[in-house]
C-alpha cells in the first residue's frame, strides 16, 4: 500500500483549472521527484497534500487513513511535513529555538504553558540530532534572519524534518542556493534516513535525476508520465514539454 | 555529543533566568511602599493600569492580536466584583479577585472567535464593538449597574479578612502590587514556556506555524482568554480600591490609552507595559499639575513625536526614558527626603 496516495485530485479556481484528476502513489520509503513546466500546477498539487487548499474534488490517504478534510496542523501530527518554496521561517527566532519550538509540538508540549523551554531532556536531545544533521550548531545562537542563504535553506528542512515525518514534500529545496553553498545542501538531502518517504518538486534536472528513484510529470494540471527516471527520460512527451519538441518526432 | 547538548539546555535554561535589571525593578517597585507614602493613590492608579497594559501585551505583543476592547473585560469584571460585593455574595477580596479574573477570562473565551475572524481592522472594530455593547448593557440595567452614576453602596471587607483598606491607599497599594507581581510570574512563566515559543512563532510566520504542526487558532483562543482573565483582575482590583465602579471602566479611551502605554513602553518583552503605564500616569500627573485645561494637549503632543521618532528608535527611546525614569525616581527620593526634613515628625 503507497504510504501518500492520491485519487483524482482536482482543483478549480473559478474557471480555470489548477489540477485535474492527480492521481499520484508515493510508495514508503521512496524518492519521487514531481516535476513540470513553470503554471503545471505542482504548487497547487502541495498546497493540497499539506492542507494549504481544499480539493473541489477527489481525496488523499496518507498511511491508508483519508486525510482530505483534516487542517494543515493535524496532516502535521500525522506524519507528513513539508518545506517552502521560499523560505517561511520565524526571523526572529533562532535556529535553536525553532527546532526546539518544532520537537515540543511534536512531543506534545506545545501547548505546556507552565514549565519552561528547554526542561525536558527528551525535547533537548532531538534538538541537538537535529542541529547536527543539518549542520546548524554552529550558527544555532544567531537570529535567523541574518543567517547565510543557504543556511537558511537548510534549517527550513531541518524545521520540517524535526516534525518528524514519515513524508517529507520538498519543495525545490535548492532554489537559490548559491554554487558555494549547494554542495552542503545537496549532501544533507541525500544523507536523509532511509525509512522518510521524500517527495521532490523541483525545476533542477540534474538533482531529480540524480536523487529520483521515481518520477510524475505533471503538465497542464494533469499527470503526464509517472515511471522510472529512464523512462521518464526516455519519453518523448516529457521531452516535448521540456525541450520544445514536437511530439510528432517521436 | 554532550558538549552541544550541555550548551543547548544552558542556553534554554538562560533564556528565561530573571536578570538583574528584572530583580532590580522589582525591588524598587515594593520599596515604593515605603519609598513613597504620599504617592499611595497615583501609584496604585499605576499598578492598575501596568496590569491592564500587560494584558495587552500578552495579546499584542506575543501574538500579534490588536485589540481596542480590552476594556470589556476591565468592566465585566469591575461590575462583576462590585456587584458580589454590594450583595455580599462573596466578601474576601482575594477570592472575588480570582473570581472575576475567571468571569473574564471566560468572556473572553466566548468573544475569542470573533477574533479569529479577519484581519487587525476587522479585529480593532471587533473588539472596540464588543465593549461598546458592554458598556451599553451596563447603561440600560442602571437598576442592577446604578447605570451613569455608578454603582453606589459598594464595600469591600478586609483582605485575607486581616488587612483593611484606609483612605490614604496604603493596603490598596500594597495590595496591587503584590496582585501585579503574581500575575507577572505567571506571565513570564507563560511566555517562557513551550507554549508561549508557539505563540511567537503563530505571530512571525502563520503559515509556517500550521505546518509545523502548531493548532494556529487554539494558541490565539487561548492566549486571549488568559488575557482577558489579566484584564479582569485589573478591573476587579480598580472597583476593590476605590469602592466604586462606573461606566468609564468600557469607555473607549480606557482601551485606547492602553495602546499609548505600549506605544511608550514597547511591546513583546513584558516590561513594556509596566514602565508605560509608569511613565504615562506620572506625565499626565506631571502636565496636570502645570496645566490643568490643557495636560490632554501635552499628552497628545508626546505621543505624536514618540510616533514621529518611529518604531525602530522605539527601543532606543525607552532606554532614554528608563534613563530618565531612574534620574526622575532619584529626583524624587531626594525631595521626599528634603520635605522629611523641613516637616518635623509629627507622630
Amino acid at each position: 500500500m503507497p504510504i501518500l496516495q492520491t485519487i483524482g485530485l482536482e482543483k478549480r479556481f473559478g474557471g480555470i483549472t489548477a489540477a485535474h484528476d492527480v492521481s499520484l502513489a508515493i510508495e514508503k520509503g521512496a524518492r519521487h521527484a514531481l516535476i513540470g513546466p513553470n503554471g503545471a500546477g505542482k504548487t497547487t498539487v502541495i498546497n493540497l497534500l499539506t492542507g494549504v487548499l481544499k480539493p473541489t474534488a477527489g481525496s488523499i490517504m496518507l498511511g491508508g487513513k483519508d486525510i482530505t478534510a483534516l487542517p494543515p496542523h493535524e496532516r502535521v501530527r500525522l506524519g507528513m511535513a513539508r518545506t517552502f518554496q521560499i523560505n517561511q521561517l520565524f526571523l526572529e527566532l533562532t535556529p535553536l529555538e525553532t527546532i526546539g519550538l518544532a520537537v515540543s509540538e511534536r512531543l506534545g508540549a506545545g501547548s505546556d504553558w507552565w514549565r519552561l523551554v528547554g526542561s525536558n531532556p527528551a525535547v533537548t536531545g532531538e534538538i541537538v540530532e537535529i542541529l547536527e544533521r543539518f549542520r546548524l550548531a554552529d550558527v544555532m545562537h544567531a537570529r535567523t534572519a541574518i543567517l547565510p542563504y543557504g543556511k537558511q535553506r537548510l534549517l527550513e528542512i531541518a524545521l520540517a524534518f524535526a516534525c518528524r515525518p514519515q513524508v517529507l514534500l520538498l519543495d525545490e529545496p535548492a532554489a537559490g542556493v548559491p554554487e558555494a553553498e549547494r554542495q552542503e545542501l545537496l549532501a544533507t538531502i541525500a544523507a536523509l534516513p532511509e525509512e522518510v518517504t521524500v517527495l521532490l518538486i523541483e525545476h533542477d534536472m540534474d538533482l531529480v535525476f540524480s536523487f529520483a528513484d521515481r518520477i510524475s510529470v505533471l503538465v497542464n494540471g494533469g499527470l503526464l508520465v509517472d515511471g522510472a527516471p529512464e523512462e521518464v527520460a526516455r519519453d518523448p512527451r516529457v521531452k516535448a514539454v521540456y525541450l520544445g519538441e514536437e511530439l510528432d518526432d517521436a | 555529543m554532550a558538549p552541544l547538548a550541555t550548551d543547548v539546555s544552558a542556553y534554554l535554561a538562560r533564556r528565561a533566568r530573571w536578570s538583574p535589571l528584572e530583580i532590580a525593578f522589582w525591588m524598587f517597585a515594593f520599596a515604593t511602599i515605603w519609598l513613597f507614602p504620599g504617592k499611595h493613590l497615583i501609584l496604585t492608579e499605576t499598578a492598575i493600569l501596568a496590569l491592564f497594559a500587560l494584558s495587552l501585551d500578552l495579546i499584542l505583543g506575543y501574538a500579534g492580536i490588536i485589540s481596542l476592547g480590552q476594556a470589556a473585560f476591565f468592566g465585566f469584571a469591575g461590575y462583576f466584583s462590585g456587584l458580589i460585593a454590594k450583595y455580599s455574595i462573596v466578601n474576601e477580596p482575594v477570592v472575588a479577585l480570582i473570581l472575576s479574573g475567571l468571569v473574564a477570562a471566560a468572556l473572553g473565551f466566548v468573544t475569542s472567535f470573533l477574533v479569529l475572524r479577519g484581519s487587525d481592522l476587522t479585529r480593532l472594530m471587533v473588539t472596540l464593538g464588543v465593549s461598546l455593547i458592554l458598556g451599553e448593557i451596563a447603561n440600560r440595567y442602571s437598576n442592577i449597574t446604578g447605570g451613569a452614576d455608578g454603582l453606589q453602596g459598594v464595600s469591600i471587607a478586609p483582605i485575607l479578612g486581616m488587612f483593611r483598606f484606609d483612605l490614604f491607599g496604603h493596603t490598596g497599594y500594597t495590595y496591587c502590587l503584590i496582585v501585579l507581581f503574581v500575575c507577572f510570574v505567571i506571565a513570564r512563566r507563560i511566555v517562557y514556556s513551550p507554549f508561549g515559543l508557539s505563540l511567537r512563532a503563530v505571530k512571525g510566520n502563520t503559515l509556517r506555524a500550521s505546518a509545523i504542526g502548531i493548532p494556529v487558532n487554539g494558541r490565539l483562543i487561548a492566549i486571549y482568554t488568559v488575557s482577558a482573565g489579566f484584564a479582569g483582575i485589573a478591573g476587579g482590583l480598580l472597583t476593590q480600591t476605590t469602592a466604586f465602579c462606573s461606566l468609564d471602566v468600557f469607555s473607549l479611551e480606557r482601551s485606547a490609552d492602553l495602546l499609548l502605554v505600549l506605544i511608550i513602553g514597547g511591546t513583546g518583552y513584558l516590561y513594556g507595559g509596566l514602565i508605560g503605564a509608569v511613565i504615562y500616569k506620572f506625565l499626565q500627573d506631571w502636565i496636570a499639575s502645570l496645566t490643568p485645561q490643557y495636560w490632554q494637549f501635552w499628552i497628545g503632543f508626546v505621543l505624536v513625536v514618540i510616533v514621529l521618532v518611529g518604531r525602530e528608535r522605539i527601543e532606543a527611546w525607552t532606554a532614554a526614558l528608563r534613563a530618565f525614569i531612574v534620574r526622575i525616581g532619584a529626583r524624587m527620593v531626594t525631595r521626599q527626603a528634603a520635605v522629611d526634613r523641613a516637616v518635623p515628625d509629627g507622630n
